[in-house]
């Protein structure tokens, strides 16, 4: 029965402790330790929060950056392709035009040739006739030196014309 | 408490065997520990045990005596004060008469500075220390992970907070949160340092009634002055209005019945697992050989591991019922929602 008699002399000690106990500690620890707890955690938050923001928005960004990546391709293909068929047409149009050019040189040369050709004809006839000229004159000089053959030949050709 | 009460038994037993062993009661020795005295026996190891004298603050009606107890002991030691003669008697001081009688009539409240209260005094100082400097560490480390003995104790503050404030009482635990931690405390730390053989601990402080009596009567007082116009109306206005007459005495008596059991719960553990120690120990004088002791020990050291958890827990029950009934006080809506 000793045993659960509460003393009143420990009653009342344990009471003022007690209370000291819980004004002290809820003045000057409690508070300031819960305070700093939440304080922290409210920081944690925080950060962990503007992490996954940060996170959303690389990834926006690594997304927007294929994108960009993805649509600089196509443009990269589809410049290179309009170059290619720029070059072959440009190839083909050149080679189109030397064709064309060599043609037309060639057929010009052609004419010059036959101008030069007809010129140096005429020119060569024109020779020849002198020559021809010339050389007859000189035999007919030289024929008509003897009188005789001069006779005789008047004679041939008025055998020859016929009347 | 074991090396507390060695050389008691020591000389228990020295005066046993100038007869025979069989003599050896551990109750007297059990019921000096579990209880409370005017002195501290102090010991040196296997040489010698002092009792430390302890004042004496006693109230008459004539007025206050304060002396040293060492006036009044060995038991029955008759003390000539300023207004009475006092003496020990089964612990507690009596008035002696002129014949040098106890005087059964005449009342003395008794305020010494007893053993469990230097423990506790010893105790509170210890939680001042740890959580002031605790407290300062978090002011200089503000934002940072804690450290040392802060992030041994943060995990406790955490669960005082999250697991028993929180769930019971909701948004309103801020304004409890302080009494919670405190009770939290006081209980465990008194637990563990009851659980320390010799000095500083060897005392029984939370497995002692008047100590559980008053946290549950601060607890009673909070629950009640807390109590919102649901709470009230849930004791004075029952549903259906014919339970009035059973109702209403069953919702007083459990206004009352339920610090009583947090009471009741929390000393009746500590000291229930100091006796079972204690009788542990005492098997080696009851049979009078040393070579019962590794039988003693091992069971023992079993039972101070219990007990180990026994601290922890029952610091958390008292906790966590004091949160739950304080939460059942405040809380909103009404109980017929639930």
């Amino acid at each position: 029965m000793e045993l659960v008699t509460p003393d009143i002399g420990l009653v009342f000690w344990t009471t003022i402790c007690f209370v000291i106990l819980l004004f002290i500690l809820g003045k000057f620890a409690w508070k300031p330790i819960l305070e700093a707890v939440k304080e922290r955690e409210n920081s944690i938050e925080t950060a962990l929060q503007r992490a996954e923001a940060a996170k959303d928005e690389m990834a926006r960004l690594t997304n927007e950056n294929e994108a960009l990546l993805k649509q600089a391709r196509v443009e990269r293909d589809l410049i290179l392709q309009e170059a290619r068929k720029l070059k072959d047409q440009i190839i083909s149009e050149a080679k189109e035009s030397a064709n064309t050019e060599g043609h037309r040189m060639i057929e010009m040369a052609r004419i010059e040739i036959n101008n030069q050709k007809a010129i140096a004809m005429a020119d060569v006839k024109n020779q020849v006739a002198s020559l021809s000229l010339e050389i007859a004159e000189k035999i007919l000089n030289k024929q008509f030196e003897d009188q005789k053959k001069q006779d005789e030949l008047v004679a041939q050709l008025l055998k020859e014309v016929k009347l | 408490m074991a090396v507390i009460s060695i050389p008691a038994f020591a000389s228990v037993q020295k005066n046993a065997t100038n007869t025979t062993h069989k003599d050896f009661d551990p109750t007297p020795v059990i019921m000096e520990h579990i209880g409370d005295s005017h002195s501290w026996p102090f010991v040196f190891p296997l040489v010698a045990e002092k009792p430390i004298p302890l004042p004496v603050i006693l109230y008459t009606d004539k007025g206050m005596e304060v002396f040293s107890s060492s006036k009044i002991t060995p038991e029955g030691t008759v003390y000539a004060g300023n207004y009475y003669s006092y003496k020990l008697q089964e612990k507690k001081i009596k008035i002696v008469d002129a014949t040098g009688k106890a005087d059964e009539k005449a009342t003395v409240y008794d305020f010494s500075i007893t053993r469990n209260v230097v423990s506790m005094f010893m105790t509170i100082t210890v939680l001042l220390i740890v959580f002031l400097s605790v407290s300062s560490t978090y002011k200089k480390r503000a934002g940072k992970a804690p450290k040392g003995l802060q992030s041994f104790l943060e995990p406790l503050i955490l669960f005082v907070r999250d697991d028993i404030a929180i769930p019971n009482l909701g948004i309103k635990y801020v304004r409890f949160m302080p009494l919670l931690l405190t009770i939290f405390f006081f209980i465990l730390i008194n637990n563990l340092f009851g659980m320390i053989p010799f000095f500083p601990g060897g005392f029984n402080l939370t497995g002692n009634i008047a100590v559980t009596m008053v946290l549950s009567v601060i607890i009673l007082l909070v629950v009640n002055l807390n109590g919102n116009k649901h709470y009230w109306k849930h004791i004075f206005m029952p549903n259906p209005w014919w339970l009035f007459p059973i109702m209403i005495p069953v919702e007083i008596v459990s206004i009352f019945s339920k610090p009583i059991a947090l009471m009741i719960r929390l000393f009746a553990n500590i000291t229930a697992g100091h006796i079972v120690i204690l009788s542990l120990i005492s098997l080696i004088f009851i049979f009078g050989t040393l070579w019962i002791s590794p039988v003693s020990i091992v069971f023992v050291v079993f039972m101070d591991m219990i007990e180990l958890l026994v601290a922890f827990l029952q610091a958390y029950i008292f906790t966590l019922l004091s949160a739950l009934f304080i939460g059942m006080a405040v809380e909103e809506h009404h109980h017929e929602v639930i």
